[in-house]
């Protein structure tokens, strides 16, 4: 089994320069912890865990996703899908985070078809983030 | 597995992967060479007429006699294979069918080759009763467990002599003595050591042997079975046609293949302790240079094992990903992601490893053409690559954080 150039480029890229892949964490005690949602899936067992961190803002009215980041354990495919999905999300609203389909992860980074579940992952991240967020919210 | 083809195509790729398949040695090409052409020896050596069946004939049983040295056994009791799949193949089934009327139970372990586990899942749903073998944690099979699992009916006993994903040895002279006693057969898959640690078969309670020859510097598509003359050991035979091989294995015999496989043994007879002694330096400066970072583990053990192949562990680091991080490398692992079926290895789950370190682990076999250079470098490339993944890696994080990732429920 090969990957497309572009999981390589990715996966490269994000352990080259990590940061600015938005490799990191917020923790509790962070200035804007309380704007940051935190989706954690998969199992080590499995083979793969990814850890997704969305930072949202009220702008407008309409909570947006003002910057993400990521920490994964897994496959170079599963790597380059958490790096691929942050791109996607920067920006956007949660709405249209909650829509993102993991197919559009696949389509950009050519996954072969063994690989499909790493951009399942990331879409369940994304998700969970998202719950987690609003869950946040409302304890408010 | 190799993975990454398309990278690995750039100049500078230190190749690790000797258990995997080794290159051919180039003398042992030149050999090969001059059984193929119109001017070389290309007969076919079943042919008793002329001078071509002679000349082939003559190569093939030199080589015969070249294998059989290497092993301290009678060229009699060496026949080709076209591999040690059909090795092992023709030693299970051959002798569990012959030998039915004896019993009908089989004794192997859960770490063997799938070439041996494979055709046991055939056996048993041919009504054969068989008995997997755990390892103990170091993967060895001890001669204690063998003689436990020992019953009057059964009929055959086989286990490897190098495990392939661990480099482990077992005592096969132990465990032969003990299999004897009981009068069941006992057949080694011996396709890891072969040419890499002495094997002397006059002195073991051994009946088949199983041998490969692109493992130790030779072609591809040629083996070998040891099968015991004296007291005779019977098969029946997979193959049927012309009769070769006495009747154990019919089809033509591929010249050029079996030479190779001859020289490959006798270059390896000659080189033995040089390469073991070489490799012993190249597992020690891997190990020694990569022991003190935190939370790597040996899969196997580091005594009495065959210094070749070295497994090992880097806790939260995915193998997949650590292997791509390492691009001019080409080494295996046990992780799910390089496997068609999505399972980690089951070897290191049969050791008692948890299925994250299996996930975890890379395996580096060193050979012939290793050069020590190769492997300092080495050192320092897996070092600042694990190190690099465990920065992106959720895992190394909580485990800095103290948290017990045992106690997670992970969704």
């Amino acid at each position: 089994m090969a990957y497309s150039q572009k999981v390589v480029d990715k996966f490269e890229q994000t352990l080259k320069n990590p940061k600015e892949a938005s490799v990191g964490r917020w923790k509790p005690g962070d200035k804007d912890f309380h704007r940051v949602g935190t989706g954690i899936v998969g199992a080590p067992a499995c083979g793969d865990v990814m850890k997704l961190q969305i930072k949202c803002e009220n702008i407008d009215g309409t909570n947006k996703i003002v910057d993400a980041k990521f920490k994964t354990y897994g496959c170079g495919s599963a790597i380059a899908s958490s790096g691929e999905l942050i791109d996607m999300l920067k920006g956007k609203t949660l709405e249209e985070a909650q829509n993102i389909s993991n197919q559009e992860i696949v389509d950009i980074l050519e996954l072969p078809a063994i690989k499909i579940h790493c951009s399942v992952l990331a879409e369940e991240a994304i998700h969970r983030a998202i719950d987690d967020f609003k869950s946040r919210r409302n304890n408010d | 597995m190799i993975l990454f083809t398309r990278i690995l195509d750039e100049m500078n790729t230190y190749y690790f992967d000797y258990a995997s398949t080794t290159p051919v040695d180039s003398l042992v090409v030149d050999k090969m060479k001059e059984c193929l052409s119109v001017d070389g020896a290309f007969g076919n050596s079943g042919s008793r007429s002329h001078v071509f069946g002679w000349k082939a004939e003559e190569l093939v049983e030199e080589a015969r006699v070249n294998v059989a040295n290497l092993l301290n056994c009678d060229s009699r009791e060496i026949i080709w294979t076209s591999g040690a799949t059909e090795s092992d193949n023709l030693a299970i089934k051959g002798a569990a069918y012959f030998y039915s009327d004896k019993g009908k139970h089989i004794i192997t372990s859960k770490i063997e080759h799938k070439a041996v586990l494979d055709v046991c899942r055939q056996l048993e749903s041919e009504s054969y009763e068989v008995t997997y073998l755990e390892p103990n944690s170091d993967g060895i099979i001890t001669p204690e467990s063998v003689k436990a699992a020992l019953r009057e009916d059964t009929v055959l006993v086989s286990l490897m002599h190098i495990n392939n994903e661990i480099g482990v040895i077992n005592d096969i002279e132990a465990i032969g003595r003990i299999v004897k006693q009981n009068g069941s057969i006992f057949h080694v898959d011996a396709a890891q050591s072969a040419g890499k640690i002495p094997i002397d078969i006059e002195n073991l309670e051994v009946d088949l042997m199983s041998f490969s020859a692109h493992k130790i510097y030779g072609p591809k598509g040629i083996g070998a079975l040891y099968i015991r003359r004296k007291p005779r050991v019977r098969l029946q035979p997979l193959f049927h046609g012309g009769g070769q091989e006495r009747g154990i294995r019919a089809g033509t015999l591929p010249t050029h293949q079996i030479v190779g496989m001859g020289e490959a043994f006798k270059l390896a007879k000659e080189k033995m302790s040089e390469d073991f002694k070489n490799l012993y330096k190249y597992r020690d400066i891997l190990w020694n240079g990569l022991k003190d970072m935190e939370e790597v583990y040996i899969n196997g053990a580091i005594d009495n094992t065959f210094p070749g192949i070295f497994n090992m562990s880097f806790n939260f680091v995915e193998g997949e990903s650590l292997i791509m991080a390492l691009k001019n490398i080409a080494v295996s692992s046990g992780s799910a992601c390089t496997s068609a079926s999505l399972e980690p290895s089951y070897v290191l789950r049969a050791l008692g490893r948890k299925d994250e370190l299996a996930h975890s682990s890379i395996r580096f076999s060193f050979g012939r053409f290793t050069k020590e250079q190769e492997v300092k470098e080495t050192v320092e490339l897996v070092k600042d690559s694990v190190d690099k993944l465990r920065e992106i890696s959720p895992l190394w994080e909580m485990y800095q954080d103290g948290v017990d990732l045992d106690k997670i429920e992970w969704a």
